[in-house]
């Protein structure tokens, strides 16, 4: 696929528009796996947005790989796998009002997320957490898509100061089912505070990306489980 | 491309090697499976495994990846019952079983219970898996722990065993030849070699277990003077395994000395892998004026 664009959104995050050539994405959530020259692993990145010819990524620099991504010029050639996964469903009964959660660079999935659950005739409210003011991201994309969307960050220089469920807190936001991806310490507080049934979006080191090589099983109440194949989303209450 | 591997007939010497593979099923997405000479499912022992924490996967550069997960698999009798039925819906041929175990008794049982699945051409006894404690590379560093579990595992079937050996030891000539001196039917080498990665940001390891295999393109040269010595050493056929990334390396570990190749860590990043290879082969043979691939095996050594 060809980069369209590839731009920074702030300091180590950008944000890659790929086009051409690419299988249709079948649900939000879902991830591509990216080869990049003088790497042997490829790098999973989950579909922040897409449409018929294009889809975007959001992506942190955390290593050799993604830095090299954020120094690719449009028109660059890239091999991508994908998209692989099961993402989110949003097929579930009785949902009027899904809580969707993010925090960090876990937040671009969720963009996509809300758009389809607002497709459905769902109202979404989304809360987004993050470190510091500067690391916010698609506050603004979200906002626009019509909906609540209530911020935290660990030193209070934006939002409700705190975590993501001082956030919600805060707002007494009412819900019936709810969606998150973000880091472990996050999931882990949802899975404690919320009362409802929800889908966690799992992170690990992956090796293919596509269920072959067993790297990144987690064990759940379902067995064994490849966050590639199987996942990267699971119910609350399979893990 | 028809070679003959311990009586097996195979249409060409493609092989996806154990652990990158699984039963078929996921590259079955990408590509009909049956081009491929045989393969090598994903390592069994008797009770169902987890494996090792995570990570488990570690980046090395352009050339290779370090695993350490440790034998996940489902366990033998799930193995018979299920995944060779599913395995079957996908792959029509012959295939070769991988057995891991922690005690010969438990190669000898998995051995015994594989022995009578009608669609193992093969058994495959890995005897060198780096990434478990008190089994796998334990029986493979020793020539008399190799030729015990040989022996043991020879008794209770009479379908050809071809051991898989480790590149982690000091003469790997030895052990192939005390598996071979205890009926082994063939030899596959090399699997993984114990590497290490430290993220130096963190001042940690990368692999939550410290250690794993390193495979990929980078240990393509020490695979093939190994499969080189064995090959050698020793009269039984010889799948060369390591690294092997292009229908040139087959073509380079078969001149060595291999009867088939196993293609591994490729499978990972390249999904389609073995299936170009197996269509660039027939070009590659006509370049190089090879008429039958049998005719190159070992012909660095006569």
């Amino acid at each position: 696929m060809t980069i369209l664009e590839n731009t920074k959104l702030v300091d180590n995050v950008y944000r890659m528009k790929l086009g051409g050539g690419h299988k249709p994405v079948t649900a939000p959530g879902q991830f591509v796996n990216i080869a990049l020259p003088d790497k042997f692993l490829r790098r999973p990145i989950s579909i922040c947005d897409w449409d018929d010819e294009t889809f975007t990524i959001v992506y942190k620099v955390v290593g050799e790989g993604t830095e090299m991504m954020s120094r690719m010029s449009v028109g660059t050639e890239l091999d991508v796998l994908g998209p692989l996964g099961n993402g989110f469903d949003i097929e579930v009964q009785k949902m009027r009002h899904p809580l969707v959660v993010g925090g960090g660079v876990g937040v671009p999935p969720l963009y996509g997320l809300t758009k389809e659950l607002l497709k459905k005739g769902c109202h979404p409210t989304v809360v987004i957490g993050f470190n510091t003011a500067s690391e916010v991201i698609l506050f603004d994309e979200l906002q626009a898509l019509g909906v609540d969307v209530f911020v935290s960050t660990m030193d209070g220089t934006g939002g409700v100061k705190g975590v993501v469920t001082d956030a919600m807190a805060k707002a007494c936001v009412l819900y019936d089912y709810f969606y998150c991806c973000g880091p472990r310490p996050m999931i882990e507080a949802l899975k404690q505070e919320t009362m409802t049934e929800g889908q966690i979006s799992m992170e690990e080191r992956m090796g293919c990306g596509f269920g072959a090589c067993v790297g990144c099983t987690i064990e759940t109440k379902n067995g064994f489980r490849r966050v590639c194949a199987d996942g990267p989303v699971f119910l609350k209450s399979e893990l | 491309m028809k070679v003959n591997l311990c009586g097996l007939e195979l249409d060409n010497p493609v092989i996806p090697a154990s652990g990158t593979f699984g039963f078929g099923v996921e590259h079955s997405q990408f590509y009909d499976i049956n081009c491929l000479g045989s393969l090598s499912f994903k390592g069994t022992t008797r009770e169902a495994r987890y494996g090792n924490p995570t990570p488990r996967i570690a980046e090395c550069g352009g050339y290779g990846m370090i695993n350490a997960v440790g034998l996940q698999n489902p366990g033998i009798d799930a193995v018979c019952e299920k995944q060779m039925k599913v395995l079957s819906h996908f792959y029509k041929k012959p295939v070769i079983a991988n057995i891991s175990g922690f005690s010969i008794d438990e190669y000898r049982e998995c051995c015994a219970k594989i022995d009578r699945q009608e669609q193992v051409g093969i058994i495959e006894v890995n005897i060198s898996c780096p990434n478990v404690h008190n089994g796998g590379m334990a029986f493979g560093t020793d020539p008399k722990a190799a030729a015990e579990v040989t022996k043991a595992v020879k008794e209770v079937t009479t379908k050809p065993v071809v051991m898989k050996l480790s590149p982690n030891v000091t003469d790997i000539v030895s052990i192939a030849k005390a598996c071979e001196e205890a009926g082994a039917d063939g030899l596959c080498l090399i699997n993984t070699v114990l590497g290490m990665r430290i993220d130096i940001r963190r001042r940690k390891p990368v692999i939550a277990n410290r250690y794993g295999g390193y495979s990929g393109a980078g240990i393509f040269p020490l695979a093939l003077r190994m499969v080189n010595q064995v090959a050698n050493a020793c009269h039984v056929p010889v799948i060369g395994c390591g690294g092997v990334s292009r229908a040139e390396d087959v073509i380079e570990m078969m001149m060595a000395g291999a009867t088939a190749v196993e293609i591994g860590a490729a499978n990972l990043v390249n999904p389609m892998v073995c299936k170009e290879i197996i269509d660039r082969l027939p070009s590659l043979m006509k370049e190089l004026g090879i008429e039958h691939l049998k005719d190159i095996i070992g012909i660095v050594n006569k």
